[in-house]
Formats: C-alpha cells, sequence, structure tokens
C-alpha cells in the first residue's frame, strides 16, 4: 500500500483494437508494471479530446499516456499524425496552464507489443517520480 | 441518467480473487451512489450466474449493469446478451477489466490490485450511469476468405469453406503444397501415408469452383478491417511456366545438370537438392520449381526445357476479403549444437530426420554407413525443458516416437528399440501403440527433469545413459548406434505474417487465441482468426478439427453479407456548431457534410458512412462533436473515479 501512496498515477488512453490487446496480453503473460497505471479506451487514438487530458490533469493524474494506434490504425492512414496533433494541442495548452509538457507521452502501441508498453509505464513511472 | 445499477464481482475461480479482495471490491461498489446492489461471484459467466444477474435484473428493476471480470474482449457479448435476455438494452452494461488489466498484471502487488480494482469499477460504474440504449449498426461484408498456409489444416478449412458458399483464395508460402505432412509416412490411426492425404485435399481442392490457390504466395500488406480487408499478395515466381506438362525424363535431366547442390529441407538434410527441384514425385501443383535464392543462373537447365524461364517477375495480386484464416503451422524444434551430442556426436539425429531416413532406406536401416541395430529414443528435447524457454509440452512427440519405432521394427529386421522418457503421454487411442510397442520388446526407460538423460561418446561407441526411476534409480546404459532425439514442435517463422497482422503470440510463441474454451479460433484482431498447429502442438486429427471449427467460425461471420458493428457514431450538437470544415477535412469516410440549420450554417454526420473512429472530435474548435459511447460526460466521470 505505501508504495501506492507515493508512486505517480497515470493515466492510459488505449485503442479498442490495438493497444487495448496489447496492454490485456501484458496482464495474461504476467509482465507487471505499477498498479497506479488506469486504463481508459478509445476506438481510435486520434478521437483524443485534449479536454479529457486537462481533465485528468485537474483532478490529480501525475500522467497521461497515449498507447496509439500507430500505422497499424484500422481507421485511418492519417491516425499517427493526428494523434501527434492532439498531443501537440494539448501540450500548448499544458504549458498555458503551467503543466510541464512532458508529463504528457505518446507512443505507438501495436497489439503485441505488451514488452513495450510495460517499458513505457515503468520509464515514465520513473521520469514522474524523479 | 441510470440510478438502479448492479455490480456483479467475479472471483475468475482465483483468477481474480487470488491477487484481488472482490469482497473489499464489492463492498465499496455497494456503497457508490445510485447502486441497488453489489455482488461476488465465482464465475460471472457460468450458466448459474447469468441467470442470477437476468433475475436480478427483472426483479430489483435494474437499469444499468456493471460485471467486473475478464477482458471485454472475452465476456462483453456474453453479458450483453444477458441484458438483452432480461429486457434491458445491451448497452446499458458496462464490463470492468480486473483481470489481464490488473490481477494479473499486479499479481506481485495484491493491496495495489485491490485499490485498482475498487477504481476500476467505481468508473464503470460511472459509465454505466451515463449509457445510452443503442441499437448496433450493420455493415456491410465480403464472403470471401484468405486462408494462409496449404498445408493440411488449411487445404481442409479451405475445401470446408467453398462447401459452404464463401470464396476462398489459399496461399501457400512454399512451392508446393501439403506442409509438414507431406514429409510424413504412414500415420496413425489410418495407416494412409502423408502423401495420400495431401494428394486426396489437393485433388478436391482443384475441383472445388470457389477455392483460388496461389502456392510461392504471401501476405505482401494489409488495409480495411473486418468485413472488408484489402490484402496484397506477393507472389514469387517460380520460373517454370504454368502450362508446363511435366516431362519426367526431362525433368530428370534439368536436376542432372543444375550446378547448384545444398542440404535438403524436405529430408531434414539427409540428402542434397538442387536448385531446380521437387521433392518427391507426386508432390502438387506437379510443376517443378526453382530456388532462385539458390540458383546460380547458369542457365543449363533451360537448354534442356524450355519451360523453365528465368526471366519470371515477382507478382502483386490485389484480393478483397472478408476474413483471414491463418494455418501456418508448426516446425520441429532444432535443437541446440550439442543438446544431447547434437551435430557433435555423428550418430545423434532427430525423429523427424529418421522418419525421413525409414522413406529413402528400402530393406536395410543404415546411417552413414553404418547399420543400425539399436536405437535410443531421448525423449520431451526441445518441451517441457527446465532451463529453455519451451515449459510446454508438445503432446504429439510421445506417439509419434513410438509410431516410428513400431515402423522401424516392423521394416528392418534385429532392431531394438530403447525409449529414454519422462513419463510416456500418449493420450486417448494412441495408448494403443505404446501397449503394441511394449509387446513387441521395446524397452521403456524414465528419469525426472533433475537428472536428465545423457548422450556422450565414449571409446568409439555412443552411450546414452539414464537414472532410471522404474528400477529405483539404477543407472543404466545403452550403447546406440543411433541416437533419435525425440524433438517438440514450434511455430513456423512468420515474422513478415507478424509484422503485419499483428495477431497476439503468447508465452509459448504460439498465437494466441481470445479463450481457448470460449473462443479458441478467434484472436482479439477481428476478422483475423487461427487454426491448426501455429496455435499451439496439435497432431493432424487435431488440426483438421480446429480447421473445421475455424471454417465455420469463419463462414457464420462474413456470409450474412454484413457484420454488426457497435453503434459508435458522431453527433453533432446544432446549437453550438458553426461550420469551420476542420471535421470534414480530416473526415476519411466522408461522413460529415455541410447543411443549412436554422438560419445557419452546420455539420451534420452522415450515419451510413460514419465508422465511429472520433478523429473529427478533437478538431471541433466549439467541441460540439460527440462519439456515443464517449462522451465528454462519460469519460470525464470515469477520469474523477478512477482519482478519487
Amino acid at each position: 500500500m505505501e508504495k501506492n501512496k507515493t508512486a505517480p498515477k497515470i493515466l492510459v488512453f488505449s485503442t479498442e483494437k490495438i493497444s487495448d490487446p496489447a496492454i490485456d496480453l501484458a496482464g495474461l503473460l504476467k509482465k507487471h508494471y505499477p498498479s497506479t497505471v488506469y486504463t481508459i479506451n478509445v476506438p481510435c487514438s486520434s478521437a483524443i479530446k485534449s479536454r479529457w487530458i486537462l481533465h485528468a490533469f485537474e483532478k490529480g493524474f501525475d500522467g497521461v499516456f497515449i498507447a496509439a494506434d500507430g500505422t497499424d490504425c484500422s481507421y485511418s492512414e492519417t491516425c499517427t499524425e493526428r494523434t501527434g496533433e492532439v498531443v501537440q494541442r494539448t501540450h500548448d495548452l499544458m504549458k498555458e496552464k503551467g503543466i510541464d509538457p512532458a508529463k504528457l507521452k505518446m507512443a505507438a502501441i501495436c497489439s503485441v507489443c505488451s514488452e513495450p508498453f510495460v517499458k513505457h509505464m515503468k520509464n515514465f513511472v520513473n521520469a514522474l517520480s524523479n | 441518467m441510470k440510478n438502479r445499477i448492479g455490480v456483479y464481482v467475479c472471483h475468475c475461480g482465483s483468477n481474480i480473487s487470488d491477487y484481488v479482495d472482490v469482497e473489499k471490491v464489492k463492498e465499496i461498489a455497494g456503497k457508490e451512489n445510485d447502486v441497488i446492489l453489489s455482488k461476488t461471484t465465482m464465475f460471472a459467466c457460468s450458466d448459474s450466474a447469468q441467470n442470477e444477474i437476468v433475475d436480478d435484473i427483472k426483479e430489483q428493476n435494474l437499469d444499468g449493469i456493471v460485471v467486473a471480470s475478464c477482458s471485454p474482449k472475452l465476456h462483453l457479448n456474453t453479458f450483453r446478451n444477458v441484458a438483452q435476455r432480461a429486457g434491458l438494452n445491451p448497452y446499458n452494461y458496462i464490463q470492468v477489466n480486473i483481470r489481464e488489466q490488473c490481477s494479473w498484471a499486479h499479481s506481485d502487488n495484491k493491496p495495489g490490485a485491490t485499490e485498482k480494482a475498487i477504481k476500476l469499477v467505481r468508473a464503470g460504474i460511472e459509465r454505466a450511469k451515463h449509457s445510452q440504449a443503442l441499437t448496433p449498426i450493420s455493415i456491410p461484408s465480403k464472403n470471401a476468405v484468405l486462408v494462409v498456409g496449404a498445408g493440411i489444416a488449411g487445404m481442409r478449412a479451405a475445401i470446408e469453406l467453398a462447401e459452404m458458399g464463401t470464396e476462398v483464395f489459399l496461399i501457400e508460402r512454399e512451392y508446393f503444397v501439403g506442409g509438414r505432412a507431406s514429409q510424413w509416412n504412414e500415420l496413425f490411426t489410418t495407416n494412409e501415408t502423408g502423401r495420400e492425404v495431401v494428394s486426396r485435399l489437393y485433388n478436391k481442392i482443384i475441383k472445388t469452383k470457389n477455392i483460388t490457390l496461389f502456392t510461392g504466395a504471401d501476405i505482401d500488406s494489409k488495409s480495411g478491417s473486418v468485413g472488408d480487408f484489402d490484402i496484397k499478395i506477393k507472389i514469387k515466381p517460380r520460373h517454370v511456366k504454368s502450362g508446363c506438362v511435366l516431362d519426367l525424363e526431362k525433368f530428370k535431366k534439368a536436376v542432372d545438370v543444375c550446378p547448384v547442390e545444398f542440404d535438403d529441407p524436405f529430408n531434414f538434410g539427409l540428402t542434397k537438392q538442387k536448385a531446380i527441384y521437387k521433392n518427391y514425385p507426386s508432390e502438387f501443383p506437379e510443376i517443378p520449381a526453382i530456388d532462385f535464392d539458390r540458383c546460380n543462373k547458369c542457365g543449363e537447365c533451360v537448354k534442356i526445357c524450355p519451360d523453365i524461364d528465368l526471366e519470371q517477375k515477382e507478382e502483386i495480386l490485389n484480393i478483397n476479403v472478408g476474413a483471414v484464416l491463418l494455418t501456418t503451422g508448426a516446425s520441429p524444434y532444432e535443437p541446440q549444437k550439442g543438446e544431447f551430442g547434437y551435430k557433435e556426436i555423428d550418430n545423434v539425429i532427430t525423429l523427424q530426420q529418421l522418419k525421413r531416413l525409414i522413406d529413402l532406406n528400402e530393406d536395410e536401416l543404415t546411417y552413414h554407413g553404418k547399420k543400425i541395430k539399436n536405437i535410443a529414443y531421448v525423449y520431451c528435447v526441445g518441451s517441457r525443458q527446465v532451463d529453455g524457454e519451451n515449459k510446454y509440452c508438445s503432446r504429439y512427440c510421445c506417439t509419434s516416437a513410438i509410431h516410428t519405432a513400431i515402423m522401424v521394427k516392423e521394416k528392418y529386421k534385429g532392431i531394438n528399440n530403447f525409449h529414454f522418457t519422462r513419463g510416456v503421454r500418449t493420450y486417448g487411442k494412441q495408448e494403443i501403440l505404446y501397449n503394441k510397442s511394449s509387446k513387441q520388446g521395446d524397452i521403456f526407460l524414465q528419469s525426472f527433469e533433475d537428472s536428465p538423460t545423457e548422450v556422450y561418446h565414449e571409446k568409439g561407441q555412443t552411450v546414452v545413459k539414464i537414472k532410471d526411476i522404474l528400477t529405483a534409480d539404477k543407472e543404466l546404459e545403452v550403447n546406440a548406434d543411433l541416437v533419435v532425439l525425440v524433438t517438440g514442435m514450434v511455430p513456423r517463422e512468420n515474422n513478415s505474417i507478424n509484422n503485419i497482422l499483428k495477431v497476439p503470440i503468447g508465452r509459448d510463441k504460439f498465437y494466441n487465441e481470445i479463450h481457448p474454451k470460449l473462443r479458441p479460433v478467434e484472436t482479439v484482431i477481428d476478422g483475423v482468426l487461427i487454426a491448426g498447429a501455429c496455435q499451439a502442438p496439435l497432431n493432424i486429427t487435431e488440426s483438421v478439427k480446429s480447421a473445421l471449427s475455424a471454417g465455420a467460425k469463419v463462414n457464420s461471420l462474413i456470409s450474412k453479407g454484413e457484420i454488426e458493428l457497435e453503434p459508435t457514431l458522431a453527433q453533432i450538437d446544432k446549437s453550438s456548431c458553426n461550420w469551420c470544415d476542420k471535421c470534414t477535412d480530416v473526415c476519411p469516410y466522408n461522413a460529415i457534410v455541410k447543411k443549412e440549420y436554422d438560419g445557419k450554417t452546420i455539420a451534420v454526420v452522415n450515419e451510413a458512412n460514419c465508422k465511429g473512429c472520433g478523429i473529427c472530435l478533437p478538431v471541433c474548435p466549439s467541441n460540439s462533436i460527440q462519439l456515443i459511447g464517449y462522451t465528454d460526460v462519460e469519460i470525464e466521470s470515469m477520469i474523477e473515479a478512477l482519482i478519487d
């Protein structure tokens, strides 16, 4: 319990068809990551609104991670570019609000990327802890 | 807003409750506003639990339910059907994943897992409160399938699908069909040879109208989604013209003049192969092929056979299919150098090599010119590894070794078989073979994993030694003329397919199904299914069963002409929208159009085109667009519940 009180809280936006299966697979393979990582899934990472991310920071999350579809997105070839734009816009808004943009990270997580996901979470938690 | 919510927290046997205090989760959930009842259940997916939920919905007049259990990929539809049976709209059901993303992911931190489960359930309750009653939408689906891999499983599935009316594109990476089965001689229980089975399936395929077979073919790229995949197929040139009628004499001459020679993969290196080849005379398709990676392009074969064309180029073919079925099969485990003397001691071979050796040696079993009398079979090589990665049992190998040992004894005189086992697993009817081999005088010895069988060379002899638990741990030795490593099964190398389709791979490196019992041939990638030994070590009978199951599943998915999808659509608030074109600009489906409304120009969603990706949401400057099921109020209330 003690480590959870101090561990940074991370909100992950995953995508139902691509990155959420990878996060499931991490659990199936018992690849551990901090329990203060919480996931909300959406159909496509390009659908994430800046206001949701800012809301997470306002309510107390220490970091937000977008587990993006990347080039595997079945909806649009422009997904990577659009998700990048979401991050860019949100970074600008975070700066305006005095929130360190480093608290919002994005990486493409494919449906079998359980290992990279766990690595990202551990690194992000470490970065936020420091 | 829903205000009569029922919450069910699943033990999942002990998969969840070993790490999450489910009683605590239930208690805290029960105290949440608008939660009418909160219960734990041993298996929420069991019939009795489902009936209990139906009764609760009816008796307590619940308007929303939350089940905290496994991944929604597994049981979302199960509980949506439960809701529907009770008269509740299925979309007022919310599944919370406290297994894959909680109890298993945090099995190292039980208090943390419990704390997380509580918050995830709270978020689920918030989502249920704001859930809307919805109706699924339908999209057209193409009744065509791409089957990848023309081994026994792929061919059998292709025939089954074609007979059910589905158009089948069957591709095989090699130049010839049949996969591993074509390498095996007599099979248990029918005594047919692998080649006979392959031949029968191939003849059926070429007579079946709606199967198109491509050999030397692989997936090059994929776009689209379930019901509508656009797939590019890369077809390697065979370098022998397709209309060629095989003249055996000419083919033999072409093989003779070919100066390129290398270890024959078909015979596991026991013989040599030329660049122009057929693995055996009756192999299908009947036209030979040229291994162009190894061919030195000398042109000697062209002088003999004018049907050979060294200028043939690779082709790319575009196909549109509703689903993809992977039947890419498995390979024998290749032992490491020095593993039980492999590739260090001359007379140590694998079981697969012995099978080919039997086929190649007619009257007398010889290896490297030496007559074989004593054969030692070392079991569980590459399976049930204590130190290695392959922890699984490959299942087929005990039976295969015993079956081969019987064949050896029946075909050649004076053979003694010694089986160095870790316990014999000839399950089901295969036990008949075990009895037969015991009766014919085979010697079975057994050791535990902590004292493995040893193979070493001493004084010109290859010795196999075991601490035999069947004779009170006596150390027994056999001087073997041939040591046969009974190797397990590993998945075939499929890197390019894996990169394109992204089908999850399990700890054992085989493809992962959604659920081994409930959804055994589906993957989490909608429209991509698996069958046969690409999924787990299976024998031919089991592969065919799996192929037929997958065939039926594919057909039921795409044959109706339409597929039901989530009713996730974008909605635009007419009052706040002031046409700016940004949403239209980003929409990949032309689903947003301009419309005059109440004296101003606004954007409206063409629901027939909208795929529910939500790409339009973040670009709207007035935040006028909401995605059904992912509205601001739903997402933001979940965020608040997770941080509370």
